[in-house]
């Protein structure tokens, strides 16, 4: 009996389930189906096994759970019948994957078929093993699959070959038992085992650097005279695709030759004239040719450069950026993508046919082009590139918006030459596109604002004049409201004014009706009307005359449901009406926003960005840059949390360095190379110790000092990294004494606790030190408890005491909270903070830690970051 | 690995074939074919035949009432698969003579057996129609 012919009844079940009118009427068909098979499965029924299963297949492909119906494939692979078996594997494959146990079990079955005497039961077998396949089972049957590479039917060799991609996938240590069988399967001529025979021979140089080498020698002649072979080949009807004959192997042929050339010379060298011949020879007209095309373009970027080629090649793609099928088109910018890094001119002088794909109708090629325009971008296109953007935002699609926005965000921030442009095109961005804006780019803007003071008057009145025109875009209207808190004055009085500005009348009770407008707006989020109201509180003070209605909207506030608004309508309503005397000074104009934090911040939440450019040279945080060897630690340990800064590219990583680091870069340069073979990282450092002004004399010799003195104790000058301005002024002869003077009550004190450890001092700058003191948990090697003490020898008083730590990935950090937020000065108290580090691995690696360190001295935001490795060897 | 799933669905977004190359679980893959289907059904002709989803490459052709739609990796090449999808219609074509949705689905273990001996694994194993259908004749034959 066919199993296949007399499935009526599952022909039945399908017209059942396709006469079904909602969802709830196919489940329960399929639940009665369901039913009927497990009770089938349960009486052991063995005609309608193969039927059953033909019908858990449907179910399973509709999206229903079949896992009953495993045990069953197994059953009928166990069977003898081809047929059975046939529809057993196959079941295997839909219904059940790697992960299942129930896979185990089916081993010894294919070991069996793998064995046996009918080549298609073999073929059924080897599919199966090549689809679904676990380690285990690799490791078990791949001599079977081995031996199988060289059956005398290509059939099965095609299929032995696939499988073999599957094992080596799952278990790279077998990769070289296939190395010698799958070159010869290169010399075949069958198709089917070519196209295999060249897949498997690419996996393998994937997976070994030897297999690599050794198809390099051997067959890359074979490979292209295959090729060749195959362009020049008369017409073979099996395989003719639009007059060419097999497009498919021609594809992966290529593919192979790709990476047989990668960066070496000889081989690319060999492949030149073939790879030229494709290129010019192949008919454009059709799909097929045009997919060769396209791979041979791949290919041949890839490859050692031979000039004449990369012509070509560029030619091909410009070709296929004015083809009007949006297929190709779509292939050429995802090729030029890639070429971009091989020949950036090139790619730039299509840019205006780039540009124009970003208004495609489609949605895929406008992704895809607007990725390329972004690669594109660089500082002396980026104005008239923005511009094109920005126009394109106001007509582009509501779902392409986002998208687009961003980009221009970042293009802008990126490239931006000076800020009052940056701050125009944010202005046209967000009058645009207010709803697509990420918090994070009004943020930086707000920040822009805050530290251009040239240019406060100029912002608020284009921003003004932007919310009476976009008054619906959330962003704009929450910078807007900000701004005239801030500089509400500058724009009534037209403070600041620049020569391209037309003047405009703005009243004092004009600047309020924004925020008015602002808070009242329906659909106003809780950040808008807060912002709001604080700016209300700010122009209160500025705008006495508008101080009686201003006091109106907030108390209107009172009784708002939102506890925030609430409460800073309570708030603010007793400053307004009571406090009258302090309320100027209360809500001065907001000091500068630190730019290099931000910065900073936004560049440790983008990693990415800051990883793909810091290979070649690294700068430490003070701004030396050195050669990576020695400081591979230092490295790994700050890429975990602290972006680290570096000198090939990243603008805002410059600026990071010149505004926040006072050794600077320049200064560097005047420093001697350490002399001998110390730590080079302790020169580097301490140099970070000296003013700016010192003779490039002076600090040779501070690193001489250091280099001699023998004691332990001096390590902890390694510790000392970046100093904020005020703090490197100090001179260096006071901040080495206080350095040895603090040791001695330091070690005493060490002492009396008869802990193990020494104590080390972790940080001393020429005001804060930091000492910490160790101990062991009971019973865990591993962890160790660490006391800090933080002392503050300057006189003044910090508040807002922040200490933060990072440790690299070997290590776990637990941080319980500090016993205070504020530090007298004169060293008349401390801060303690008891710390909890887990080495994962004990014994072979050692403690090293990242400090940061925040707090405020006279309003003033300090920061202060530094590296401790001078842990005791042993914790 | 090249292509890592291919579905066959038709106009009203039933899936008709559906043959996965990587481990996911039932809920995820109701949950991509009911998002792939969605955004592939929604283009119109004029619009290129490539999409980008997760970090999936839909590469989908029309077929009278069917769609063929196919997931590659990212450095997969596209034209390529379109003309895969080409000849896997055609072979079924040849197989079925002017295959027709139901075709495919009253003989699911059929289109099955067709594009075990076109793809395994994700790769091509096979691209002669005579090739591939040599096995299913001869069984059809035995039987």
């Amino acid at each position: 009996m066919n199993p296949f012919s007399s499935g009526t009844r599952l022909r039945d079940m399908i017209r059942a389930i396709r006469a079904c009118k909602t969802a709830a009427e196919e489940r329960a068909v399929i639940r009665k189906e369901c039913a009927a098979i497990r009770a089938a499965i349960d009486e052991n029924d063995h005609d309608y096994r193969h039927r059953n299963l033909a019908k858990l297949m449907f179910i399973h492909m509709l999206g229903y759970p079949t896992h009953f119906g495993q045990m069953e494939c197994l059953k009928l692979i166990a069977s003898a019948g081809f047929p059975e078996k046939r529809i057993g594997y196959l079941g295997l494959m839909l219904l059940l994957d790697e992960r299942q146990e129930v896979l185990m079990l089916v081993t010894n079955s294919l070991k069996q078929d793998l064995n046996h005497s009918n080549q298609y039961i073999v073929g059924l077998a080897l599919c199966a093993l090549g689809n679904i396949c676990s380690a285990e089972m690799a490791r078990d049957l791949a001599p079977e699959v081995e031996r199988l590479l060289q059956f005398r039917d290509p059939n099965i060799r095609k299929k032995a070959a696939l499988c073999s991609i599957r094992i080596i996938r799952k278990v790279p240590d077998l990769a070289e038992n296939f190395v010698n069988p799958a070159a010869s399967l290169l010399k075949e001529k069958h198709h089917g085992v070519m196209i295999t025979g060249v897949q498997l021979c690419t996996e393998l140089c994937k997976h070994s650097s030897e297999a690599l080498e050794y198809f390099r020698k051997k067959s890359t002649e074979g490979a292209v005279k295959t090729l060749k072979d195959l362009v020049n080949s008369p017409y073979a009807p099996e395989y003719d695709i639009a007059g060419i004959t097999d497009p498919f192997l021609h594809i992966r042929l290529l593919k192979f030759l790709r990476v047989l050339g990668h960066e070496d010379a000889d081989a690319s060298d060999y492949m030149n004239d073939i790879l030229a011949q494709v290129a010019t020879k192949t008919e454009s007209n059709k799909n097929a040719g045009n997919a060769i095309l396209y791979e041979c373009v791949e290919t041949i970027m890839s490859i050692e450069d031979s000039g004449g080629l990369r012509v070509l090649a560029i030619n091909i793609l410009g070709r296929f950026l004015s083809n009007r099928d949006n297929n190709i088109r779509y292939v050429a910018l995802n090729m030029l993508m890639k070429a971009i890094t091989v020949d950036g001119q090139a790619v730039q002088r299509h840019r205006a046919t780039i540009l124009e794909c970003v208004k495609d109708s489609d949605a895929s090629i406008r992704k895809r082009a607007l990725e390329l325009v972004y690669l594109l971008v660089n500082e002396s296109n980026v104005k008239p590139l923005t511009k094109e953007l920005i126009d394109y935002l106001e007509v582009a699609d509501q779902e392409f918006k986002g998208d687009l926005t961003a980009k221009i965000c970042s293009i802008v921030a990126k490239y931006s030459p000076e800020k009052i442009w940056y701050i125009d095109q944010m202005l046209k961005v967000l009058s645009e596109a207010g709803n697509f804006v990420k918090d994070e780019v009004w943020h930086g803007l707000i920040v822009v604002i805050s530290n251009a003071s040239d240019l406060h008057g100029y912002t608020v009145r284009a921003l003004y004049r932007a919310f009476q025109i976009s008054s619906e875009q959330e962003s704009l209207v929450r910078v807007t409201v900000w701004c005239i808190g801030e500089y509400g004055d500058m724009l009534v009085n037209n403070i600041g004014m620049l020569d391209i500005e037309d003047p405009i009348v703005v009243t004092e009770s004009d600047a309020v009706d924004v925020a008015e407008t602002a808070i009242k707006r329906h659909n106003s989020d809780l950040t808008i009307k807060a912002m709001a109201m604080i700016a209300l509180l700010k122009l209160s003070s500025r705008f006495p005359s508008c101080s009686e209605r201003i006091n109106h909207l907030i108390v209107q506030y009172k009784g708002s449901l939102v506890l925030e608004l609430q409460q800073r309508s309570i708030e603010f309503n007793s400053i307004i009406a009571s406090h009258q005397n302090m309320r100027s000074t209360l809500v001065e104009r907001m000091p500068v926003l630190d730019e290099a934090t931000f910065i900073g911040k936004r560049a440790g939440s983008i990693p990415a960005s800051v990883s793909s450019s810091n290979r070649a040279a690294i700068n430490l945080p003070n701004g030396v840059s050195k050669s990576a060897a020695p400081l591979v630690d230092l490295l790994d340990l700050s890429s975990d949390e602290v972006p680290v800064p570096s000198s090939s590219g990243s603008d805002f990583i410059q600026d990071l360095l010149g505004l926040d680091l006072s050794a600077a870069p320049e200064q560097s340069g005047s420093n001697p190379a350490p002399k001998s073979g110390t730590d080079v990282l302790l020169d580097l450092l301490s140099i970070g110790t000296t003013p700016p002004a010192q003779s490039s004399a002076f600090p040779a010799d501070i690193l001489s000092n250091q280099e001699k003195s023998p004691t332990s104790q001096l390590d902890g000058l390694s510790s000392l990294s970046l100093l904020p301005a005020s703090k490197a002024s100090a001179p260096v002869s006071s901040s080495t004494i206080d350095l040895l003077g603090g040791l001695a009550p330091n070690v005493a004190s060490s002492d009396e606790n008869g802990s193990v450890y020494p104590s080390i001092v972790a940080y001393e700058s020429g005001s804060l030190r930091i000492t910490f003191d160790f101990s062991k948990a009971a019973g865990s090697p591993q962890t160790t408890l660490i006391h800090a003490t933080f002392k503050n020898l300057s006189p003044n008083v910090y508040s807002n005491f922040i200490f933060q730590a990072a440790v690299p990935k070997f290590l776990q950090l637990h941080l319980d909270p500090a016993s205070g937020s504020t530090l007298p000065g004169s060293g008349n108290g401390s801060i303690t903070q008891k710390l909890k580090v887990t080495n994962s691995q004990y014994g072979k690696k050692h403690l090293v830690m990242r400090l940061r360190i925040a707090y405020k001295v006279d309003d003033k935001d300090i920061l202060e970051e530094a590296q401790v490795n001078n842990f005791p060897r042993n914790l | 690995m090249g292509i890592r799933f291919i579905l066959m669905v038709n106009k009203q977004g039933q899936t008709r074939l559906a043959q996965y190359y990587e481990n996911l679980t039932l809920e995820e893959r109701r949950a991509l074919e009911g998002e792939i289907v969605r955004k592939c059904l929604a283009r119109n002709e004029q619009q290129c035949s490539f999409v980008e989803h997760r970090n999936y490459k839909i590469v989908y052709r029309r077929y009278a009432s069917l769609f063929f739609l196919v997931g590659v990796d990212n450095d997969e090449n596209e034209l390529a698969i379109l003309e895969f999808i080409h000849l896997l219609v055609e072979t079924m074509d040849r197989h079925f003579g002017n295959v027709c949705e139901l075709d495919i689905m009253f003989h699911l273990e059929k289109a099955h057996f067709m594009l075990e001996e076109m793809v395994m694994n994700g790769c091509i194993v096979e691209t002669s129609k005579s090739n591939i259908l040599s096995p299913i004749q001869l069984m059809e034959k035995s039987s």
